[in-house]
């Protein structure tokens, strides 16, 4: 039995923190099942066991440790920017390159339409499996990358088209490549050239918002998290690794950091919270699409009839302030 | 050992300043070469070994004398501090590690901002010391930065930028990446003024702050053998899993990839500095 378990386990890709809740269902088919064999009623105890799974549910997902959700975020089957693309929009067509040297498979983007209104959109690109992950370097973009999304954001500024940007990397690419070829000047020249653009910009943290790698497609009028995506300037265990000089502590660091989009909120460094399905947006990537979708429209709706320098001064005022609050002697 | 081993072996011997041994007050061994100094005579020679010419990394008030024309520099901002508004401990309060960095210091956050000249070219500067919390850029220093440069803006002055840190300050969770986010906007604001902006990335200066403010500037000065880049070396070679060499992120192999103008000795920098303001005026 343990072994038909670790053979579901690995098909869904269930989370260590789930394991239980999904022993009990597989116990509850089981009696089922015996229960069929032998003509037995067993439905009394087969409904409060259900009623146990519903429990358990809602006790493990209800009350989610931040490292949990890390994981959540982090999951292979979670939705990627190309799938929202698919769920979400029409008439993509991708644009390629940065004009220097490079196509980046880590951050895609084009033009796109969500229902009738033309956008451009922008994202990290994960891969959705392992083989694609391996290909689009699990969404570390090189500075090309960076430099492909400056150039489309200029593009779209061009045309007057919002821009939607859907973050999700553990970070830049850190490696010799990158270093040589100035991944620093292009995170930094992106942050200089959207601090004055003159269309919206709107963002969804859809997995993790990993460092300067997220923020580098995220200075933005609006900053969105899905309901179990993180933002962070490190990663828990590279922060536990730093400041503890013990890797195994990123569960304390990943609640300390302050990284869930809950405490996001709360800090005010995001203006909303985009539910997912109970357990994660890969139990139902459709249901999270369309609730994605809700507040892309509502965000850009926000900005429809602002002018362009109101709508560079909204972004650059919003991110103006940010840490003022927190200083003595100011 | 074969020579190719040695070399090696030789060319990642970092040095840890804490296993040196040092003789007293009065001398100092060179972190590099190992030559006793005296340490009177290191100050004098702007904290430059007279051996090998390592350079020493300085206290920011140590960079403003070595840089400034005497009496010039009026501060800004002086009594900023940062508060821990996340309740953040790690092995200890953030509180804490402020107010030992203060007292260690003397200084209240790893910035120093203000008015000075420069062989007498007016400018608004901004200096980092990596003593104070390895330079990490928080709250006060993104605020600091930020207010520097909106009054080069106001009172129409060139800006100089000497960056010396590690990155983002942790401890202030996402406040800190968002000081990276602020300080390039105003960097871009100066810009659209028209104003002359000189970066001077110092040893070190990496992660967030590379990947803002420092890197946005109208021409890039360093010392040499600066530690200057993005990613973490340590990280680079856990990702690509080889030893990394000694020359990688230094100024020079940074100037070769086309980022930096000019490596400047220290002993030049404050000529090269006035000479550049020249081209402003």
């Amino acid at each position: 039995m343990k072994e038909i378990i670790k053979k579901k386990r690995k098909k869904k890709n269930i989370m260590d923190f789930e394991k239980p809740l999904y022993e009990l269902a597989y116990k509850i088919d089981e009696l089922r099942e015996g229960a069929k064999l032998h003509n037995i009623d067993l439905s009394k105890d087969i409904e409060k066991m259900e009623n146990q799974v519903q429990e358990l549910r809602e006790q493990i997902y209800e009350h989610l440790k931040p490292h949990q959700i890390v994981k959540i975020s982090r999951h292979i089957d979670r939705p990627t920017a190309l799938d929202y693309i698919d769920l979400i929009f029409t008439d993509f067509i991708e644009l390629h390159g940065d004009r220097l040297n490079s196509d980046d498979p880590s951050i895609i983007g084009g033009f796109a339409k969500i229902d009738s209104q033309k956008v451009m959109i922008i994202g990290h690109q994960k891969g959705r499996d392992l083989k694609g992950r391996k290909r689009r370097n699990n969404g570390m973009a090189q500075p090309g990358g960076y430099r492909k999304a400056g150039r489309l954001m200029k593009l779209a500024e061009k045309l007057s088209l919002p821009i939607i940007t859907l973050v999700d990397t553990p970070g830049a690419y850190p490696g010799v490549e990158a270093e040589e070829n100035g991944q620093a000047e292009a995170i930094a020249r992106n942050l200089y050239e959207m601090s004055a653009i003159t269309v919206p910009i709107i963002t969804v943290i859809t997995g993790e918002g990993g460092s300067g790698g997220a923020l580098g497609l995220a200075f933005s009028n609006d900053v969105l998290m899905m309901r179990y995506s993180v933002y962070s300037t490190i990663s828990p265990e590279g922060c536990a690794a730093i400041l503890w000089d013990d890797p195994s502590q990123a569960p304390i660091a990943a609640k300390r950091l302050k990284i869930t989009a809950e405490d996001l909120k709360k800090l005010d460094v995001i203006e909303d919270i985009i539910p997912e399905p109970l357990g994660g947006a890969h139990n139902d990537k459709v249901v999270t699409a369309q609730s994605m979708k809700r507040y892309l429209l509502k965000h850009l709706h926000k900005y429809q009839d602002m002018a362009p320098s109101a709508v560079a001064k909204n972004r650059y005022d919003r991110f103006r302030k940010f840490g003022s609050q927190n200083i003595k002697g100011l | 050992m074969s020579i190719a081993e040695w070399l090696a072996k030789k060319a990642h011997i970092d040095i840890e300043p804490d296993k040196l041994d040092i003789p007293g007050d009065l001398q100092t061994k060179c972190l590099a070469c190992g030559e006793v100094l005296f340490r009177k005579m290191l100050i004098e020679n702007q904290k430059v070994c007279p051996h090998c010419n390592y350079h020493f990394r300085l206290t920011c008030s140590e960079r403003l004398a070595f840089t400034t024309d005497a009496d010039t520099f009026k501060e800004f901002n002086q009594n900023l501090e940062s508060t821990n508004f996340l309740k953040f401990k790690d092995t200890q309060p953030y509180s804490q590690r402020i107010e030992q960095a203060q007292k260690r210091s003397g200084i209240k956050d790893a910035i120093i901002t203000g008015i000075a000249e420069i062989n007498g070219h007016k400018n608004v500067i901004s200096i980092m010391d990596f003593g104070f919390m390895g330079g990490s850029m928080g709250s006060v220093v993104g605020e600091k930065f930020s207010l520097a440069v909106e009054t080069a803006i106001k009172k129409k002055l060139p800006l100089i930028s000497m960056s010396n840190s590690g990155g983002a300050r942790m401890q202030e969770g996402i406040i800190s990446l968002m000081q990276m986010a602020k300080t390039s906007a105003a960097i871009k604001q100066l810009a659209d003024a028209g104003l002359f902006y000189i970066s001077v990335l110092l040893d070190p200066t990496t992660g967030g702050t590379t990947a803002s403010f420092a890197m946005l500037g109208d021409v890039h000065l360093s010392e040499p053998n600066a530690l200057i880049g993005f990613a973490g070396k340590r990280v680079i070679e856990q990702t690509i899993r080889q030893k990394l060499p000694k020359y990688f992120q230094r100024a020079e192999f940074v100037q070769q990839h086309g980022m930096i103008d000019k490596i400047v000795h220290r002993h030049e920098l404050k000529l090269t500095l006035g000479r550049l303001l020249e081209y402003a005026e």
